[in-house]
């Protein structure tokens, strides 16, 4: 009994980076309508950027997420300018498509780079220890920095002047352009944060688990399946939702075999997408 | 009638000059070449039903021709089912179970409905992966002795390229068909505006499952003469995602909507890749390349060459469809 219990902690604690992950996702798809299928490929360049900046700097990995958050910015805004900029307003197929285009151009030159070999980051905490369980303080960490970074965001987005003007735009786009909100400047903004967040959950993943540039195609279903459990644009509840995904696989890995894991998500994604389209936290409205 | 459509022979005489030319110069190796290039206007075709069509994308299409695949090579070896009805077999069931699942992914509009064929494939790849009947992850393979009954390795490959250019051109006749009829009509109604064709009378939930099936048959009736030919087959091969993606590409590129579009698209693009592959220094490059090529696409010429052409030469629409 107290294994379920704890493989569920353990759970818990990769959930909220799940969670995290998918507030990229859920922000950008909230404000301005665009399914971001860059969105893989970045959560894989946060963990080679922690690779990278580890080998270079070995301090503690997690003061590392500083400099990974401002590059996700800056790598946010050009995709921003690559392939959103000029679809906005266009069927959504064309982002889909030009989102997934440079997808396939990250992935390519990750490919050419760093092959398709495993690659980890050689950093761990010390946890603590309870009975016969482990708690590995990279785990606990990760969690922290996933929740923190999400309760910032939260505060940004209801606090701040520019966090009001993204939410504004999210919820009606013309009626914030007469109130003299750019929004162009305000969707470049809001999708360069949504970057940031997936670069950073890569970042944290990568402290956890072996990564290779391909990794990051996983964590993008996890996103999509929490996402679509939280509902769109509710940064706060996708976190709940990504919480609650690792509890479920928690729960679930002492009884069935691992390579079963995939059928029950991706089963239950499209399951959850068809009976509850406006995610689960939202009761239905005819 | 179709027979009145330009584009219905010029299909006809591509075919037999695709079956034609290897066999007659007995060129193995182009035989090789040409049965990808087929396989790529197949997928290319039976996608553009669905994309080009009735506006829905499908990122998962490459599931039809897996588990095509692994139905058909089910019956022809395990169960020892001649390889043409094995083949039709496996379109049928894999039709029936997209069917199925149309009825329920279907009721997702847009996106929603792209993200959702992701998970389908996923779930099916691993669903695939942990079912024993078919080998779990290791797969199956094609006893040697199963060519024998066909008259020998030789003859029998020489028959699978017949069957798959035959699949391909079935393909293109079926776009014809379907572009050119009262059901095309309503399926470019849902493209175009959906609410508004629910409104006309368009049962588009009916539709949209009809046309999800449709394009899953001859994807699936390839994938079983494909991986028969090639005599092997496990998950990660049989459901690549990649492959499913460069469809896309190869749609989006030709020109999507269109009969000729998606094949040119098809042919035009598995040319490129297999220059990439070989080419020593371009190797690493061929996702690069792909995606700005997609990304240039759907940023500046959203028709594809097709679309390009109409521009050019707007009477070229009345001759190539």
């Amino acid at each position: 009994m107290s294994g379920i219990l704890a493989s569920m902690i353990d759970g818990l604690l990769i959930g909220s980076v799940y969670g995290l992950a998918a507030m990229g996702l859920s922000l950008i798809w909230g404000v301005m309508d665009v399914i971001n299928l860059t969105h893989g490929s970045v959560i894989a360049l946060g963990m080679f950027g922690m690779y990278i900046l580890f080998a270079a700097f070995p301090v503690n990995a997690y003061f590392l997420l500083l400099p990974i958050l401002a590059a996700g910015l800056l790598l946010g805004l050009v995709i921003y300018w690559i392939s959103v900029h000029w679809v906005i307003g266009r069927s959504q197929l064309s982002s889909l498509l030009s989102t997934f285009a440079v997808n396939m151009m990250i992935i390519g030159i990750g490919t050419a780079i760093w092959s398709t070999s495993p690659y980890n980051v050689n950093f761990t905490l010390r946890g603590f220890t309870v009975g016969a369980y482990t708690f590995t303080g990279n785990h606990i960490a990760a969690a922290t920095a996933a929740v923190i970074i999400a309760l910032a965001l939260e505060l940004f987005l209801y606090r701040t002047r520019p966090g009001k003007a993204i939410r504004a735009v999210a919820d009606n786009r013309e009626a914030a352009e007469l109130m003299g909100i750019s929004s162009t400047m305000v969707l470049a903004l809001a999708f360069a944060i949504g970057i940031a967040l997936a670069a950073s959950s890569g970042a944290l993943v990568s402290t956890l688990f072996p990564f290779t540039i391909l990794s990051g195609a996983g964590y993008q279903m996890k996103s999509f399946v929490v996402t679509v459990l939280a509902g769109l644009g509710k940064p706060l509840g996708a976190l709940a939702a990504g919480v609650l995904l690792g509890l479920l696989e928690g729960a679930v890995t002492p009884f069935i075999a691992v390579s079963w894991i995939p059928l029950i998500e991706f089963g239950l994604f499209v399951v959850v997408l068809v009976a509850f389209p406006k995610g689960i936290f939202t009761r239905a409205t005819a | 009638m179709i027979l009145r459509r330009p584009v219905f022979w010029l299909i006809l005489i591509f075919a037999a000059l695709m079956a034609f030319i290897p066999f007659h110069a007995n060129d193995v190796s182009m035989r090789e070449d040409l049965i990808l290039v087929a396989l790529a206007v197949i997928l290319a075709s039976n996608l553009n039903l669905m994309i080009g069509y009735t506006g829905y994308v499908n990122f998962g299409h490459i599931v039809f021709y897996g588990l095509g695949g692994y139905v058909g090579l089910y019956l022809a070896t395990v169960r020892n089912w001649n390889l043409v009805l094995a083949a039709l077999a496996a379109g049928l069931v894999v039709s029936l179970f997209a069917l199925a699942l149309g009825m329920g992914i279907l009721r997702l509009r847009g996106a929603y409905f792209a993200l959702a064929t992701i998970g389908v494939l996923l779930a099916v790849q691993s669903f695939v992966a942990n079912f024993d009947p078919w080998g779990r992850s290791t797969g199956m393979y094609v006893d040697f002795s199963a060519y024998q009954r066909l008259g020998g390795a030789r003859h029998a490959l020489w028959m699978t390229y017949f069957l798959v250019i035959g699949v391909m051109a079935l393909s293109m006749i079926l776009s014809l068909g379907i572009k050119i009829s009262k059901f095309g009509l309503g399926l470019f109604a849902i493209r175009e505006d959906e609410d508004a064709a629910v409104v006309l009378g368009v049962n588009t939930t009916v539709f949209k499952a009809i046309i999800y099936s449709v394009s899953a048959f001859l994807p699936a009736v390839a994938g079983a003469l494909m991986f028969y030919k090639n005599g092997m087959i496990d998950p990660s091969i049989a459901f690549e995602f990649m492959l499913s993606l460069e469809g896309i590409v190869m749609l989006m590129l030709g020109g999507k909507g269109t009969v000729v579009g998606a094949a040119l698209g098809g042919g035009l693009y598995e040319k490129l890749r297999s220059y990439l592959l070989t080419s020593p220094k371009l190797s690493n490059f061929q996702l690069v390349i792909a995606g700005a090529l997609l990304l240039l696409v759907v940023l500046f010429a959203p028709g594809g060459l097709i679309g390009w052409l109409y521009r050019l030469v707007p009477r070229a629409r009345k001759v190539i469809e």
